[in-house]
């Protein structure tokens, strides 16, 4: 996680507060799945759903690997799309 | 459950025009937006459009938002829920959407998804200080609540949005110190360029942010150049100072609704991303889900409306609805699509198009 201190610092999702460098690091590791760096870092899973570091995170999984983007698999699309209170998902579903 | 001919995600350019073809073709409509009013990003858009009378050229976005709005809301085939977000798509055919604190489950015959797109981000170092916003964020200051971002705004991006959002803060009494584009020219259509120039507004090509700096909030950037590859050039680095810094690096697709449905989808970076494959009646790969607007591939508002008629008059056709002008309808529409993608500013559009018909 970052201080607050420390400068020159890029986000690269910035729900979770994760930087560049926090993921050149895993990807250095071998960590070369966008899968995996969500559940080791948290990146996409913030309010936004990763709808801003996702499209940065999979190209530089491409640069890492040397495949183009589209090969680059996403994550499941889950239900959800957008954080719910849970009070809201305890009133239960209104069939009408 | 709540069953529905024809559901719309989507309440902006493309999901108000689809509601008014499909209502007027005779079909119920129900059509979910998430914020509390219609016409999605159309509101925020204070300049003249141009293009051809039928693509309501020297119109006002805001004023084309409240026309729709009204029509749809006046329609009483048309139910509007507003302040309501589709929060899933099952694959039995249901959708989910909260409304005030309540889950209400749909199952519609046909559904068109108008989600719209989301803004990129670019990483740089700083890229996190108080000052930084997407150039939605500035528009919405500034053309929805009257606020002023800041005092001198740098703005990254030269494309449509990034100069008329330049125009616009120029036009509320806000400094455009520059803007920088990465591309060796201005993305942006020559009409809309030409009115910064004229105020004075440097615009520099092939460079880039290379960080922000400020202690609490920005206070400049030092911006770079870029080669022929895309490579910073040493010794090209200037500092300009600004308390904001605007960017806008383009869009793309907001797909969950559709991945979570199924629908066969494509990489295209002409079209802004990851987007659905479709035929010409802008169904899917799921049968009974259409695509419009800028979730189908990053687009405008004059292409949205038309891909909104288009998804409109096919949904509610295939249900069963008609009319004797259907076929020309259909025809015109096709036609002045055509003709908004033709030419060289079309053709980013018609090679990413090309990569995503089923």
């Amino acid at each position: 996680m970052c201080e607050a201190k420390n400068k020159d610092l890029i986000m690269m999702c910035r729900c979770e507060d994760i930087t560049l460098d926090e993921v050149r690091d895993y990807i250095n590791q071998g960590i070369t799945d966008l899968e995996q760096l969500k559940r080791l870092l948290r990146i996409g899973m913030g309010p936004c759903q990763g709808r801003t570091c996702t499209p940065l995170v999979v190209n530089e999984l491409a640069k890492a690997t040397g495949r183009p983007v589209k090969e680059i698999p996403l994550t499941v699309f889950r239900q959800p799309t957008t954080p719910v209170k849970l009070g809201v998902l305890a009133g239960g579903i209104d069939y009408e | 459950m709540k069953h529905r001919e024809i559901a719309i995600i989507g309440g902006g350019p493309a999901g108000l025009a689809a509601a008014l073809r499909a209502a007027n073709l005779g079909a119920r409509v129900l059509l979910i937006d998430r914020s509390d009013y219609l016409g999605g990003q159309l509101i925020k858009q204070t300049h003249r459009f141009f293009g051809s009378k039928e693509q309501r050229a020297s119109e006002r976005g805001i004023d084309i938002a409240r026309e729709l709005a009204a029509g749809v809301t006046a329609n009483e085939k048309i139910q509007v829920m507003t302040e309501a977000t589709a929060l899933g798509y099952y694959e039995d055919g249901v959708l989910l959407v909260e409304h005030h604190n309540k889950i209400t489950a749909v199952k519609p015959d046909r559904l068109i998804i108008a989600t719209g797109g989301a803004e990129k981000n670019l990483m740089f170092p700083n890229n996190d200080l108080p000052g930084i916003y997407g150039a939605g964020a500035v528009q919405t200051l500034v053309n929805v609540f009257g606020v002023k971002p800041g005092k001198k705004v740098l703005m990254v991006g030269a494309g449509n949005i990034g100069v008329i959002v330049s125009y616009q803060l120029l036009q509320a009494g806000v400094e455009v110190a520059a803007i920088i584009e990465a591309a060796p020219r201005i993305g942006a259509y020559w009409v809309h360029a030409a009115k910064v120039v004229r105020a004075g507004v440097p615009i520099y090509t092939r460079h880039t942010i290379k960080r922000a700096y400020g202690e609490q909030e920005v206070s400049g950037a030092t911006i770079v150049q870029l080669d022929e590859n895309l490579q910073p050039v040493p010794g090209t680095e200037k500092d300009i100072d600004a308390d904001v810094i605007c960017l806008s690096v383009g869009l793309t697709p907001l797909t969950e609704l559709l991945w979570q449905a199924g629908c066969q989808m494509i990489f295209v970076p002409e079209l802004g991303g990851n987007v659905p494959l479709r035929n010409e009646f802008l169904e899917t790969s799921v049968p009974g889900i259409y695509v419009a607007g800028d979730v189908a591939g990053i687009e405008e508002a004059s292409a949205a409306m038309m891909e909104g008629a288009l998804a409109g008059l096919n949904a509610a056709a295939s249900l069963g609805y008609t009319s004797e002008s259907l076929a020309s309808d259909r025809k015109n529409v096709l036609a002045q699509l055509a003709g908004l993608r033709s030419g060289p500013v079309g053709e980013k559009i018609r090679k990413g198009l090309a990569q995503a018909m089923l």
